[in-house]
This record gives structure tokens, C-alpha cells and sequence, in this order.
């Protein structure tokens, strides 16, 4: 072993270089004030790791993106903890760097010799924010993409090169495509290149001026190993723990929240996300733009912020008189009190502001059943989760209601999202439309003239309203029964997804309820059932509710077979070309409660 | 003596601080590394299932005089994330071996997985990549094939309105024993 070891030695040296890595003299001794290079060089060692094993189920396009990140976090085994060590490294990196700095800068340890070695900590500490800018977009969430989105406009603001630059970045006028290969290449290819070359220069110099010590020191000097070596690895095993807690903090605490990282709904150009906000680091620039008019944003984007860097650049010759030296200090507590403030405001406002708390409970809302539906067996499609959003019931039947219909119509006594209406209501609301709780409504004597049903149309005086109150307000408890039966009957025309167990359990009343419907209960004397019928004048109850009787309504509600002439202001979506077949039947699917929902965890 | 005890009591010491340091960093560079295995092996642990019984053409589409007709066999995939149905996943030669009887052959050639083609010049088999040639059967036509067995067989299903239907299925290749793909 050693005969090899020696033969390696004397064509590598290596004996000398470890030596000079590992038994460098530290004055005054070990301490843990000196572990900030060990535990920096872990982090970044971590995002190497993980950001390779990431890179490796990773595709960057806007259709595999976010699916492909999607199936690392809910799909691959231990896809979660990955993706979690890398987010959450990325936020103690930064926050690392910039105690790091801060001690130094309170030391003086940026004078002579070591201002370049001020220098490269301050410009690593801009490789690994810009690192952080692009990797938040890659997840193509729908936070990732608006944030970042915002961020490149500021880039555009820039004079002279800054639209060029936005457009070089993003690889044209708009994200697409191309954003994503740019930022990708950026953040996995360049910029660890970058942070590798500057890191091997910081740690050039660290050898070449030793540890920087605060001088006199009562204690006798000692090599790095094993004494500092040991507090670096413990501060190590201290990142490792707190990483870990950050990934599992919501499994142990049971509180809803993402294992690891978040993920949110597919970045989606034609959807705003109105919750959109840069990384919490970030948060203290968003909220300092604020302050700024129009067309005065480049002061507050980009010449500020420029000065300031460009004043830390000049620490070093600031700092060499005494006086200076403590301009330096007031410099950073400003600094540092002012980001603090901006953060805390932003903050805030932001736990103060419904809109934005709606919007991002709408977007958890949204990621959860993009989640879900990416799951089931129909999977992702070949277009992408925008698609699989676009085409699921759930997601885009409460914004076509919400954008369609309820001007009049309501849906659980809102607008499909859950947002309340100014308006008032002038048509029925709609939720379990079809059901037999919803028809038994229609047959009440007492509701049928609210506005929940026909109470705020004009056909609250017609025939079906004048029917119900004489004739069925005094039914006998016989015909009370046969009404159950008939509900039940033109209920199970609508074959809803809610009803099928029962509806078949029911096959006899059912069947039954069908011939009542005919003869007792005199339905079919304004009503079309089954055989057809020229004189009916009111809307057809064969397959009453059901997808297809739904689509052609909407179509047209005043279709012969429906209102007809009675047809209050209901607009004709599908003739009209409002909405499109596939919108049509979006919104019917929803209003049937027609949607694919995971079949239920059996342990 | 005396004055050696000392010594061997901060070697320990050192020995201690030494160790420790090791475990104390190993542990914690073993989390990210940890995780990278965990999720790049993923696949190993993954299973694809069989397509089942695939309706493949009807038994009218074959040549009645033997000679092998290559189909493509349309079933659902998953790709990772995405799941397509009714896409293409392979491809077979269906070919009449008597009154009412059928043999499919996998058309991936045994060697290094490429497609053969059917040569009505040599009434065989016969790969572009390494010239491994095949009998009608699908058996290897001359020894100096590189392929190392047979072309593979697949169970084939004449049902009564006369669909043929295979249970198709892909087998590793460059081994002679015949090992699903799965």
C-alpha cells in the first residue's frame, strides 16, 4: 500500500497538497467563527449532487417540464427528498454567504492582503443569487414562471442592452421553448462552471493568506486537522439536520404542506397568477420596486441596487481608515435593518391581502389536482399538463361558470370558484343540478318560486310554477308518493355519477315512476317523454340532465325541444359560438359532477 | 513514564477528534448521496406490465400461401410521465402455418435488438445490422449467425370472428434463453 502510495506521491504530489489543505496552520487555534468555508463547500458539494441526479430526470420544454419534475416528486422513489435537498440548500447558500460576509466586513478581514478575496466571496455570493434566479423557474410552475417572468422584465429595463439581453435570455419575445433550454443551460451549465472557477480562486487564496485571525490570540495556533476539521463536519452534520427538518417539517408536524419542495400547478401563459413572488430572499427587491412611479423603476432595479454593490466592492479601500472602517459597519446595519424591514413589510402585506391569500389557495388547489390527475390512469398526455388541466371538468368548469353563467345563474349560492357575486341572482342555481335533491326543490311548492329555481326568471309565472303550487301543494299523501317515484324516474335520465348506485338499486320505483310520469302525473301534457311529441312546449325530459340533453341545451336553450319561445335571456353558447363544443361539454361534465376522482387510498 | 502518559492520553484524544470528524462529515455527505441512489435506481424497481392480448388484423389480411406479413402492434405505453393508448409498441410477422393456424414472430432480432426484414429471396429473415439470418420459423438459418437464438415466438389467438390477437411481449436481447423485457 504504501510502496503505491509513494510511487503516486512522487508523480502527483499529492502528500504535499494534502498536507497544505488539511494541516494549515490556524492562529490562535480552532474555532467555530472559522467553520463557514467547510460548511459553504458542503452546500455547494450538495448541489452538485443533487443537481446532477436531478439533471438526470429533468427535460427541459414546456411540455415535460413541469411533468417531469412532477414525476420526480410524486412518482420516483425518493424523488421528494432530492428535490428537497436541493431547494432548500439553495436557501441556506445565500444565507451562508451573506453571514460569511458580514463577518468578515466586521472583522476588517477585507484588508490588505485579502480585498481580492473579498472581491471573489462577494461575486460568488451573485453566481449562487443568480443560480437561485434561474433554477426557481425550471419546476415551469405556475410561481417559477410568473416570478422569473418578472424578473427578466426588470433585465429589460436595463438601458440600452437590456431589451436585447431579455430577448437573448429568453430566447425570444415570449417564454417558451427556448426560455426554458436558455435558463437551463444557465443554471446547470454555466453558472456552475462559473461558481466552480471562482470558488477554486477563493480557495487559492484562503491557502495562500491562511485563516484570518482576530489578533492577539491568548491561544497557541494548530492545524486544521483534526480540530477545525471536526467543528467544520459538525457544522456539516448541522446543515444536514436542518435540511432534513426542512424537507419533513410538515410530516412532523402534520400540517398541510409539500414533503420537500412545492411544486405548484403547470405554468399555464394564458392563466395570471396573481400569488406570484420571488424567492423569500428576493422578497425585500420586490417589495423596494413598489416604491418606485413609473419609469422610475431603473432607479429602484437597477441603480440602487448598483451602488450598493459597488459601495461593498469598495469596502476594502473604505475600510482602511478607522473611520472608514465603521462607515462600512453603519453601511451593513443599514443595510441589513432595511432589507430585514422591506422583507417583513412585503410579508405583511402579503398575510394581510385576501386576494392574494385566495390566489394562492386557488394555485394549492390547482397544483393538487393537476397532481392527482397525473396520477390517474389516463396520465399525462403526450400535449403536456396544460392540456390534461385543460381537458379536466373539475378545473375549468367553475371558470366557465364563473365567466358564463353566473351573472344569473349561482352554483352552491356562488360563482363556481367560490367567490361571491355582486349581481343579483335572476336564474337558478345550478349545483346537483338534475339530482333528485335539486328536482325535489323544483316540485316544491315553497321553493320552486325563489330565485334558486324559477324565482327570478319570467317563466316564474308559467305553467310549471302555477302547476306546481295548486296542483301539488295539495297532492295527497298518495300522489306524494307517486311524486317521489317520478322524480326519481326523470332523475335517473341524467344517469349522474352520483346517483348510479341508487339508481339502480331503485330499478323497480324507477320504472314505475316512468309510467306515473305519463299518466297520473299528467307530465307529459306540456313535457316530451321518450315518444316524440310536436305539440310539447315545454323542455323534453327524455334524458332530462343528462350529458347529451346538457350539451344541446346549452347549444341552444330555446330549441324547440327545450323552452322554445319561453326561453327567458338564456343565451345560445354553442349556436352563437360563445363557447366551443369543448367548453360545452367542460361545463356539462362539471354541472354533472363528471370528473375523475382517484379512487379512494385502501390500506 | 510519567511523562508519557500525558502523551498517550492526547493520542487517544486525537484519535477520537480524528474519528469523529470522519463520521460526523461522512454522515452528513451521505444524505445527498443517499438520496441521488435512491432515485436514479428507481428504475430497477419499476415494473412495466404486458400489453395483454393486442387485436392484431384479421386472419383474412394473411397471405395464404405462408409468406409472413409484418403488423404494427398497437397498445397503451407509459413513457415515464406520459401514458398514450393505442399507440404503436412493436411489431410482428404473422404467418399462415396451416387451416386455421398462425405464428407470430417479434420482429426485434435476438442480437442487438434491431429490426429484421423479410427477404422473399432467401424465404427467411434476415437482420441489417449483422446479417443474423432466420428461417421462416424463425430459427437461426446458418451457424455463422451472430444472433444467439431463435427469433422470438409470441402466443397467438384466433378468435371466432377471425381476429387474430397476440400477446405481445419483448425479450432481452444478446442472450440465448428467451427473458421478457419487463
Amino acid at each position: 500500500m504504501k510502496a503505491v502510495c509513494d510511487w503516486l506521491d512522487e508523480r502527483t504530489g499529492w502528500r504535499k497538497l494534502t498536507r497544505a489543505l488539511f494541516c494549515q496552520n490556524i492562529p490562535g487555534g480552532a474555532r467555530w467563527r472559522y467553520v463557514w468555508g467547510g460548511a459553504l463547500i458542503f452546500c455547494i458539494g450538495i448541489q452538485f449532487i443533487t443537481g446532477i441526479a436531478l439533471w438526470l430526470g429533468y427535460s427541459p420544454s414546456t411540455q415535460t417540464a413541469w411533468e417531469s419534475v412532477n414525476y420526480l416528486q410524486n412518482e420516483v422513489s425518493g424523488g421528494w427528498l432530492l428535490r428537497g435537498l436541493h431547494h432548500y440548500t439553495a436557501q441556506i447558500l445565500p444565507v451562508l454567504l451573506a453571514l460569511n460576509l458580514m463577518q468578515v466586513i466586521i472583522d476588517g478581514a477585507y484588508k490588505a492582503p485579502r480585498e481580492v478575496n473579498f472581491w471573489v466571496g462577494l461575486v460568488l455570493l451573485q453566481v449562487v443569487l443568480l443560480m437561485a434566479l434561474t433554477g426557481y423557474q425550471l419546476p415551469w410552475d405556475q410561481k417559477g414562471f410568473w416570478a422569473t417572468k418578472v424578473a427578466m422584465n426588470i433585465l429589460g429595463i436595463v438601458p440600452l442592452i437590456g431589451h436585447s439581453l431579455q430577448r437573448i435570455l429568453i430566447g425570444g419575445p415570449e417564454y417558451g421553448q427556448l426560455t426554458l433550454t436558455r435558463f437551463f443551460g444557465v443554471h446547470a451549465g454555466l453558472l456552475p462552471a462559473t461558481l466552480l472557477a471562482v470558488l477554486s480562486v477563493k480557495v487559492y487564496l484562503g491557502c495562500r493568506q491562511g485563516f484570518k485571525g482576530r489578533e492577539p490570540s491568548s491561544h497557541p495556533d494548530a492545524p486544521f486537522w483534526p480540530d477545525q476539521a471536526l467543528r467544520n463536519a459538525a457544522a456539516c452534520l448541522a446543515i444536514a439536520a436542518t435540511l432534513l427538518f426542512l424537507i419533513l417539517r410538515h410530516r412532523i408536524f402534520s400540517t398541510p404542506g409539500p414533503l420537500g419542495a412545492e411544486l405548484g400547478a403547470p405554468a399555464d401563459p394564458s392563466e395570471p397568477y396573481s400569488a406570484a413572488r420571488p424567492e423569500w430572499y428576493f422578497l425585500f427587491l420586490f417589495q423596494f420596486l413598489k416604491c418606485f412611479p413609473a419609469r422610475m423603476e431603473i432607479v429602484g432595479a437597477i441603480i440602487i441596487p448598483g451602488l450598493v454593490v459597488g459601495v461593498f466592492f469598495l469596502m476594502p479601500f473604505i475600510g482602511k481608515t478607522k473611520l472608514g472602517h465603521r462607515f462600512n459597519l453603519g453601511f451593513l446595519g443599514c443595510l441589513f435593518v432595511g432589507i430585514g424591514w422591506l422583507t417583513y413589510t412585503a410579508l405583511s402585506l402579503d398575510a394581510r391581502n385576501a386576494s392574494y391569500q385566495a390566489a394562492v389557495k386557488a394555485a394549492g388547489v390547482e397544483a393538487a389536482r393537476a397532481k392527482e390527475l397525473a396520477h390517474s390512469p389516463t396520465g399525462v398526455p403526450a400535449g403536456g399538463a396544460i392540456a390534461m388541466l385543460r381537458s379536466d371538468p373539475l378545473t375549468q368548469g367553475p371558470k366557465l361558470f364563473a365567466k358564463n353563467c353566473a351573472s344569473c345563474h349561482r352554483y352552491h349560492g356562488h360563482d363556481g370558484t367560490g367567490q361571491l357575486v355582486k349581481d343579483p341572482q335572476s336564474a337558478s342555481d345550478l349545483a346537483g343540478f338534475g339530482s333528485r335533491d335539486w328536482l325535489a326543490g323544483l316540485l316544491d311548492p315553497e321553493r320552486i318560486s325563489t330565485t334558486n329555481y324559477f324565482g327570478g326568471t319570467k317563466l316564474r309565472d308559467g305553467k310549471m310554477p302555477k302547476f306546481v303550487k295548486k296542483d301539488v301543494a295539495n297532492y295527497t299523501a298518495e300522489q306524494k308518493a307517486q311524486l317521489v317515484k317520478v322524480l326519481a324516474a326523470v332523475s335517473a335520465e341524467a344517469g349522474l355519477k352520483s346517483q348510479l348506485a341508487m339508481d339502480a338499486h331503485e330499478a323497480a320505483g324507477i320504472a314505475e315512476g316512468r309510467t306515473l310520469l305519463r299518466d297520473a302525473m299528467k307530465c307529459t301534457d306540456c313535457h316530451q317523454f321518450q315518444t316524440p311529441d310536436a305539440d310539447a312546449t315545454a323542455p323534453d325530459l327524455t334524458g332530462y340532465g343528462s350529458r347529451e340533453w346538457l350539451v344541446k341545451f346549452l347549444a341552444n336553450p330555446a330549441h324547440p325541444n327545450f323552452y322554445g319561445d319561453h326561453n327567458d335571456r338564456m343565451p345560445a353558447f354553442g349556436e352563437k359560438q360563445i363557447l366551443d363544443a369543448q367548453q360545452i361539454a367542460l361545463l356539462a361534465d362539471w354541472l354533472r359532477g363528471d370528473w375523475y376522482e382517484p379512487a379512494p387510498e385502501v390500506n | 513514564m510519567q511523562s508519557r502518559e500525558p502523551d498517550a492520553r492526547s493520542g487517544r484524544r486525537d484519535f477520537l477528534k480524528k474519528s469523529l470528524a470522519i463520521i460526523l462529515g461522512g454522515v452528513a455527505a451521505f444524505l445527498p448521496a443517499l438520496a441521488a441512489v435512491i432515485a436514479l435506481t428507481d428504475p430497477l424497481r419499476r415494473q412495466t406490465s404486458s400489453a395483454g392480448a393486442v387485436r392484431i388484423t384479421s386472419v383474412d389480411a394473411l397471405p395464404q400461401d405462408g409468406v409472413p406479413r409484418k403488423f404494427p402492434v398497437l397498445a397503451s405505453r407509459t413513457d415515464a410521465w406520459n401514458k398514450s393508448v393505442n399507440v404503436p409498441i412493436g411489431a410482428v410477422y404473422l404467418r399462415r402455418t396451416g387451416a386455421g393456424k398462425v405464428e407470430a414472430l417479434n420482429v426485434v432480432c435476438p442480437h442487438a435488438g434491431c429490426f429484421v426484414d423479410y427477404s422473399a429471396a432467401r424465404a427467411g429473415f434476415v437482420c441489417p445490422c449483422h446479417n443474423s439470418s432466420f428461417e421462416l420459423d424463425g430459427a437461426i438459418a446458418d451457424a455463422s449467425s451472430p444472433s444467439p437464438r431463435a427469433l422470438d415466438t409470441l402466443p397467438v389467438e384466433i378468435r371466432p370472428d377471425g381476429s387474430v390477437w397476440v400477446t405481445f411481449q419483448n425479450f432481452q436481447a444478446g442472450r440465448a434463453e428467451k427473458v421478457p423485457v419487463t
